[in-house]
């Protein structure tokens, strides 16, 4: 344990830390956005999928605070390389240093990560905890099979109708694109999975693994706020 | 040509510095860079003033010497060129140029231009070398080493410690060049039985040393003289990670 906190302390180690918890978060944000991409298939089905997820119990809440947990891993790893940067270099160009290769993806990891750790505390209150919510579309019921059940799916519509709050969803995952489009690729190298060889991929998959979630999460918002779902 | 300087002056490591703006005449464009600065510094000395002070060694683009951070790209704006390499013709009559040392608290300035690389040299004193026995030099076919290896081996050793990609890194990280004092190792034989001990050792050298981390924003492949590829940070990564958590010796 000594030996892998000590690894962790280290500049490597903690982007190691960053790229493995990046990983952890990129597939739960690939589930999530599959998951809800059912509200295309009606109130039935997006009803039923959170019904499921709400009756695991204790299962859920385990889940959720090994979710927690990652995500304060990711942020704790990047404070640290973030901390250890700023004092390598601890006066400043008077020419401005250019940029030759980096990307703005690149240039704004930080930003766009307090942006999505922002936008992630908002969308609990909103959609999960219901203590934060424009639209005023929370805490509706609807009968699924005879049972009553949280009505997500009205939920869902209501609040992207609200031209602010479908906005604020907007922005922010286009936000999460940048993010995860320099991220995806940048820990295929953190881990040393890159090569001359496979770098083309590798930034492709990047930015592809981004547009993945870009389109199906923007999707949501989008078709609802113009009407083209729902009832 | 005529050209405006901009130079950083730093009367020593205590001195706060600044820029100073000083008028370069009578320049050719077949000068290199730092046949440049000796004439503006003989015209300094004829007028009574000091000389800028800068490192310059081999004027070849093979010591590491040399460094700059030239209109704010190390080295300056030729590709895969140390400063004592650049041309005067890189640039036009009447440019403005802004020469400052390379900025990392790991690179602590002496004077003027010229900064203290000695961290680079503890970085290598930690693991940067094979322990053998010294005596009759082995027969040249004694390991046999593939081609592609050999040649990985070398791009990696082709690196002249000129601290370029610290001082081009927004992090202020020194990965490429540690990555490629490991890489160069990493890929013979000879470097195989210290291996993990080397990635280890080298790695905490340099985060003592109090250089950044690396972010994958890549400038440092981009003004390497020596165009060393960030392949070897990925390899280096692995290296260290697989020596850390697996406690190889």
């Amino acid at each position: 344990m000594n030996r892998t906190a000590k690894t962790l302390r280290s500049t490597i180690g903690a982007k190691a830390l960053m790229a493995v918890t990046g990983v952890a978060l990129l597939l739960f944000v690939l589930g999530h956005m599959v998951g809800n991409l059912q509200v295309f298939g009606g109130r039935d089905m997006l009803n039923k999928y959170a019904h499921t997820l709400q009756s695991l119990g204790p299962l859920l809440w385990v889940i959720r605070g090994a979710l927690l947990a990652i995500l304060l891993l990711h942020v704790w790893a990047a404070l640290q390389v973030t901390r250890a940067n700023r004092a390598a270099r601890p006066v400043a160009y008077e020419h401005a240093r250019q940029d030759l290769a980096t990307s703005y993806a690149a240039r704004t990891m930080l930003v766009s990560g307090v942006v999505v750790v922002l936008f992630l505390i908002y969308h609990v209150l909103h959609f999960t905890v219901g203590a934060v919510d424009f639209a005023g579309s929370y805490g509706g019921h609807a009968d699924l099979d005879g049972t009553e059940v949280h009505d997500v799916y009205g939920m869902v519509i209501g609040g992207f109708k609200h031209l602010p709050t479908a906005l604020i969803y907007v922005v922010a995952n286009l936000i999460l694109v940048m993010h995860i489009a320099h991220g995806a690729a940048s820990l295929l190298q953190t881990l040393g999975f890159r090569s001359q060889a496979n770098a083309g991929k590798v930034r492709a998959f990047g930015l592809g693994f981004g547009v993945l979630i870009g389109i199906g999460n923007l999707a949501m918002p989008l078709s609802i706020m113009f009407g083209m779902v729902g009832d | 040509m005529n050209l405006n300087l901009h130079v950083w002056r730093q009367s020593g490591p205590q001195d706060k510095g600044r820029m100073e703006q000083i008028q370069a005449t009578g320049i050719s464009a077949d000068m290199s860079f730092l046949e440049m600065l000796d004439k503006v510094n003989e015209d300094l000395i004829a007028a009574g003033q000091e000389p800028i002070a800068f490192d310059h060694d081999c004027r070849e683009g093979i010591c590491g010497t040399c460094s700059l951070m030239i209109n704010g790209v190390a080295h300056g704006p030729d590709g895969a060129t140390t400063t004592c390499q650049l041309h005067m013709r890189s640039f036009q009559d009447g440019d403005a140029i802004y020469m400052e040392p390379w900025r990392a608290r790991a690179f602590p300035v002496i004077r003027d231009l010229m900064v203290d690389r000695s961290s680079f040299d503890r970085i290598v004193e930690a693991g940067g070398y094979v322990s053998v026995n010294a005596g009759a030099a082995p027969d040249a076919h004694a390991n046999l080493i593939p081609k592609a290896e050999a040649d990985l081996a070398m791009d990696a050793a082709a690196c002249i410690g000129c601290g370029a990609c610290v001082a081009s890194c927004p992090n202020g990280s020194a990965m490429l060049f540690v990555a490629a004092k490991i890489g160069h190792l990493a890929h013979l034989p000879q470097g195989q039985p210290e291996r993990a001990r080397r990635a280890r050792a080298m790695v905490a050298q340099m985060d003592v040393e109090g250089f950044g981390a690396c972010s994958n924003h890549f400038e440092c492949e981009a003004v390497c003289p020596k165009e060393i590829p960030v392949r070897f940070i990925a390899e280096m990564n692995r290296d260290f990670l697989k020596a850390s958590l697996c406690g190889q010796e």
